[in-house]
This record gives C-alpha cells, structure tokens and sequence, in this order.
C-alpha cells in the first residue's frame, strides 16, 4: 500500500460518503453542504491526477458559484424553518435496486477489460499541459470551435436565468 | 504512481450511481438537481482519468472537462432560475406537486 | 548548501538524514518533512497575526489623532496578547435552533481559507510553500472557500439579521471576483504564466506596477472589496444591521473571524507585493552587479518581501481608515458598470500591447505601456464627468420647480 493509495482510498472514501449524505439527507442546506465536501473530494481527485488547472477551477466554479447558488436557492424557496418531512419519494427502494443494477453492471465491464488496470506512466518531460491546453483552447486545428460554442451558451444561460428569475412584469 | 485505472473508473460509476439515486428518489426539485451535479462530477472524473492514463499529451480528455464545466455552471443556472420562478407562482419545490400540464 | 544561502533545503535535508537514520523510509521521511513544514507555516502566519493585531490597533489610532494602546508592555506590545486571553475567557454561547456542526466550522473555514494561501506566497527565492504552475488561479479559489464560510456563518446563526448581512456579504464578494479575475489576467500575460514565482521573476526587470498601473488600482479596490474592509464593510459595520453575518458569535469564534480577517488583509497586501512590485525581487537588474549580489540572499530577499507586504498592508489600511462607507447599491452598482468594463479594457489593452511592442527594450516598452494606462484612465475620467455634468443638468432641471413652492 503506498501513499498515494492511501491518499486515493481516503479521498474516494470522502466523495462516496459526502454523494451519499447529499442524497439521502433530511435537511436540504446540509445536502447542499455535503455537496461541497464531496466537490472538494473531486478536487483532491484531480490534483493526484495532476490535472491542477482542472482542480483550482473545480474550487471556483463549483464549489464557489455552483454550490453557493444553490445554498441561495434553498434559503429562498423555504416556507417553514424546519424540514420535518422526509425528502424521500415512497418509492425510494425501486430507485436503489435500479441504481445498484448500473453499479454492478459497469464494474463489472470495468474490471473484464484487461487494459483498465494499467498504471500511468509519468508525463513526459517537456510537456507543459497547461500551455497545452490553453493552445488547444484556442488553435483553430484544435477545439476553438467548441470553445465559442460554450462561450455563446454560457452568454444565453445568463441572460436566461437573469431574465426568468426577475421580477419584473410579474403579478405580485 | 500505483493507482490503476480501473480504480478512478470504479469511483467514478460509484459516484454516477449515487447521483441517479438521488435523482430517482428525491421529491425536492433542488435535491434533483444535485443529485444531477454528482453525476456530472462522475463523467468528469472518468474523463480527467483517461485523460491522465491514456495520453497526457493529448489535450482533448482536458478540454472535454473543461467544457463539461461550463455546461454544468450554465444548466446549474438557469436550472435554478426556474426552480425560483416556479416558487414564486405555486409556492412549492415539490417536483409531484407541479403537474399542471398532466392530462 | 550553506544554511544563509538555502536555509529550507539546509534544514529538510539535516531532517531526512535524521530520520533515515533512525530506520524510517525515504518516503515516510518525504510525508514527516511535509508535515513538519506545513506546521511551521501555518505557526508563522499564526504569530504573524497576532503582531498584526497590534500594528492595526497603532496605525489606526495614529489616522485618528491619538496614540494607541501604550498601557501593556513597551509600546502596548503585549496588548495582542490581552486581547487574546479575553476572547479565550469569554462564555462560548452558542444560540438555540443554530444547526450546531455548521456554526462551529465556519469561523474554522473562515480562517483556513485565508491561511492556505500562505502555501503560494513566496517569501524568498527558496523559502516558500509549493510553486503551483496555476498559482493566480489559487488565489480566487481560496477566497471562493472564504465566501462560503460566510454563508454557513449567516444561516447557521438562526438569526435573518445575520442572514440579510451575509447575503449581502457573499453578493459583494462575488460580485468583485469577475474584476480581480480578469485583471489577474494581466501580470499573466505580461510574465507568460500563472506561478507566482514566474511572476516574481518577470519582474526583475521592470515592476508590473509601472507596466500597468490601472491593473494595480483595480486589484486594490476589488481585493478590498474581496476582504470586506472598509470601504465595503456593509457586512461588520456596528451601526449597520446589527454588525452583519458574526452577531452570533463570542469569544474564541469571533476571534477567528477577527483574525483571519487581519491576516487575510495582509496576505492581499503580500500578493500586491509579489503581483505588481516585484516581491522579494525587483531590484531593476540590479542584482545581477556583484557589488550588490548579496541582495540574493534569501534572507535578504525575505526582509524586503515583507517590508513591501507590510507596505500593501498599510495601503489598505489607509484607504480603510480616511473613506466612509459605501452602500450596498452602490457598491454593486460601482462593481458591474464601472469596474468589470474597465477591467476588461485594460486586459484588452495589455494583451495587444504586449505582443505589439515584443521587440522594444525595456525603457521603451515600459513607457509605452505606462502612457496607455494614462490614456485610458483619462478617457474614463472624461467619460464619467460627461456623466456627471449630465446628471447634474438633469437635477437643475428637476429641482426649481420644487424649490418654487
């Protein structure tokens, strides 16, 4: 067992633990809480994975905007101060079994492919990944074209979401 | 680095399952849509691990989580938007409870 | 490797063969050294808070015209220490109906969020934490931890005064990241990456102040804005609702949100120091003379990277102290028309520039960056006289009819 499986171990156990808080808990705004532990587990995630742009940008889009808007969402949606009722359909137990299928099917694909258990080998000296990506971002032979197409939605979701969330022209 | 890959690609559908739990068996509208956030997360997890295991020097697993995440900030968003706008006129997050175009 | 010229190196090494001595492996010895290093850093900026809670408490009363504390020990030295043992006896109260986990981590965020920033900040050419090759970004993502702490503080304090001041809080906060984002954009593109030590380097040459001084005017204002200092300090000003989002808290917890506020406000005048003054460089290319090559010694180095931090520091202090408060429309108002538009200007500006003039020497590139800078700050200027002239016409216009009554 080396370090870095130990780490990895640690980690995945922090994701899966918070995953399952955020959807089984009672309270919503602890839901959302063990949300950010388990976005924070991703970016430990990514850090091992030495994707480290990845990883700072995973802090700051979810955890500091995606996160927080939803911590603003539940405060502003609440009719009583406390959540007494179960958050849980009466069917809950079909959506577990159906979950548990996809589970064991896909590990199962996972561990009958012989070339997933490869180890990675260290990146090469000289490759700078973040220049690279920053290049690929933009290069027209590369991904530019998708580049602006996010841009061009992300201009659309906030004129959206600022438009439909206003309150003018509503009836109050 | 001793990690095989099979590991990152088993937490990732780990976390992809837990995710649609959540989306399956939640009534609020909000806890949906976090459940939908993990999943999200599972993709982006497989895809930086491919990335990583695969060929570092290759920038398009980088770029396709870099996209995923301004998709997820742009549907978290509007997501939300509505879930307000919603609020507003039923005065409920309910999902069952907002079934005014069931036959 | 003498100890005065690579002391860290010195140290971690004398460390490891201690410890592979006694039998442990290299990897062990590798984990004991990292942890041994992160205590020590986070006990340095500890005390160094602690010292900050004195030069705070003289410099503002030196503003106001008075002397200070001047009571306890020479010069009231020891008064940070008063000031921490009250806090440490106060009763610990926490309210009924606060969702007690949350209440209790988010000063501890609050103030984690602030110190893990020391792990970027180099105090020398050798002694710093880890040089991260996406370092800028870094910094926004720990003040994204910080606005979070303030939203757990706010909601779990079972109190809507103090979940109005965190709303307002966390929306003035977010709100001033787009601008101290993109301007971060402009030491990137004048040094070609995003370290901070590659930053600190670039600058031996010619400080990025001078290169771009609307960049370092617009990090200031959106990095107080950032801290919640005055002037954007709706969240804890006493005569504002009830002092904001930490009404709640008493002794040791308020403490922690009192202090990482301190250390955060001078850990952003140590990144004005490092983004924009050259850090524990910037001598000019005066180092590289050997008469003067003793100012690369790291300890060297670190003196003048904390005078320079310290000097952010009192900027910050000063502003904080000489302007009233701003209100929350207006500062939000200030962030999106004003602030976001001329940010983006000024990186347009500086990504042009910077690959148009490539061939110059540095004198020439220097001053033609600097005189864009002019440019465009008299252009805003002009721009928001037209503004104003015209708002005053209209409030002529308006006001004798009123005043005829």
């Amino acid at each position: 067992m080396t370090v870095e499986q130990i780490i990895f171990i640690l980690t995945g156990a922090l994701i899966l633990g918070s995953a399952l808080m955020v959807v089984t808990t009672r309270k919503l705004i602890q839901a959302a809480l063990w949300l950010v532990s388990a976005l924070f587990g991703v970016t430990i995630l990514y850090a091992i994975l030495q994707a480290n742009f990845l990883a700072v940008v995973q802090v700051v889009v979810y955890i500091g905007a995606i996160a927080v808007l939803f911590i603003f969402t539940v405060m502003l949606t609440r009719k009583d101060l406390r959540d007494q009722n179960s958050q849980t359909r009466s069917n809950w137990w079909i959506a577990a079994v159906l979950g548990g299928l996809v589970l064991t099917g896909l590990i199962f694909i996972i561990l009958s492919q012989p070339a997933f258990s490869r180890t990675a080998e260290a990146i090469p000296a000289g490759v700078d990944t973040l220049r690279n990506l920053g290049t690929a971002l933009v290069s027209p032979d590369a991904y530019v074209l998708p580049f602006e197409a996010a841009s061009v939605l992300l201009l659309a979701a906030l004129v959206g979401a600022v438009y439909i969330a206003s309150r003018t022209g509503e009836e109050k | 680095m001793s990690i095989p890959l099979s590991w990152y690609l088993i937490l990732a559908a780990a976390l992809f399952c837990i995710g649609l739990f959540g989306v399956l068996s939640r009534k609020n509208a909000i806890a949906i849509l976090l459940g939908i956030e993990l999943m999200l997360n599972a993709v982006n997890i497989n895809l930086v691990a491919f990335w990583r295991y695969l060929d570092p020097a290759q920038m398009a697993g980088q770029v396709f989580a870099v996209i995923v995440f301004a998709v997820a900030a742009a549907e978290v968003a509007v997501g939300l938007a509505l879930v307000i706008s919603v609020y507003r006129r039923h005065h409920t997050v309910v999902a069952d409870e907002i079934d005014l175009m069931k036959w | 490797m003498v100890f005065l010229n690579d002391p860290i190196n010195f140290i971690s090494g004398w460390i490891r063969g201690l410890l592979t001595g006694w039998g442990l492996t290299e990897s062990l010895a590798t984990l004991i050294i990292y942890l041994i290093g992160i205590t020590v850093l986070i006990v340095f900026a500890m005390i160094l808070d602690v010292m900050l809670v004195w030069v705070e408490r003289k410099v503002v009363a030196r503003f106001q015209d008075r002397l200070g504390p001047n009571r306890i020990g020479p010069f009231g030295l020891i008064q940070p220490f008063a000031d921490i043992i009250k806090m440490v006896i106060k009763e610990d109260i926490t309210p009924a109906g606060a969702d007690r986990i949350v209440y209790n981590i988010a000063p501890v965020l609050a103030a984690t969020s602030v110190i893990l920033l020391w792990a970027i900040l180099p105090l020398a050419s050798s002694i710093y934490g880890v040089d991260l090759n996406v370092g800028l970004l870094y910094i926004v993502a720990a003040g994204s931890l910080g606005t979070l702490a303030i939203i757990m503080a706010g909601w779990s304090s079972n109190n809507k005064y103090a979940l109005l001041g965190a709303f307002r809080m966390v929306a003035n906060m977010i709100s001033y990241e787009i601008p101290m984002v993109i301007i971060l954009l402009v030491p990137t593109i004048l040094a070609d990456t995003m370290s901070i030590k590659g930053i600190t380097q670039a600058q031996s040459g010619m400080w990025f102040a001078i290169l771009s001084p609307l960049a370092f005017i617009i990090f200031l204002i959106s990095a107080i804005a950032e801290l919640g200092r005055s002037p954007f300090d709706l969240n804890e000003a006493e005569s504002e609702i009830v002092s904001g989002f930490n009404v709640e808290y008493s002794g040791m917890k308020f403490g922690w949100f009192y202090a990482g506020e301190l250390l955060h406000a001078f850990t952003f005048g140590g990144f004005i120091a490092v983004l924009f003054f050259g850090g524990y460089g910037g001598f000019f290319g005066l180092e590289k003379i050997s008469l003067f090559s003793w100012l690369n010694n790291p300890f060297v180095q670190a003196v003048v990277f904390i005078a320079k931090a310290m000097f952010g520091y009192w900027v910050i202090m000063w502003i904080k102290y000489s302007m009233p408060r701003i209100r929350i429309d207006h500062m939000l108002a200030f962030n999106w028309k004003f602030l976001t538009p001329l940010a983006l200007v000024v990186l347009v500006n500086t990504a042009i520039l910077s690959k148009v003039l490539i061939d110059l020497p540095t004198w020439g590139y220097a001053l033609c960056m600097f005189f864009s800078n002019i440019i465009i700050g008299f252009i805003t200027i002009e721009i928001l006289r037209s503004y104003g002239r015209k708002q005053r016409k209209a409030n002529e216009s308006t006001s004798p009819q009123v005043a005829q009554n």
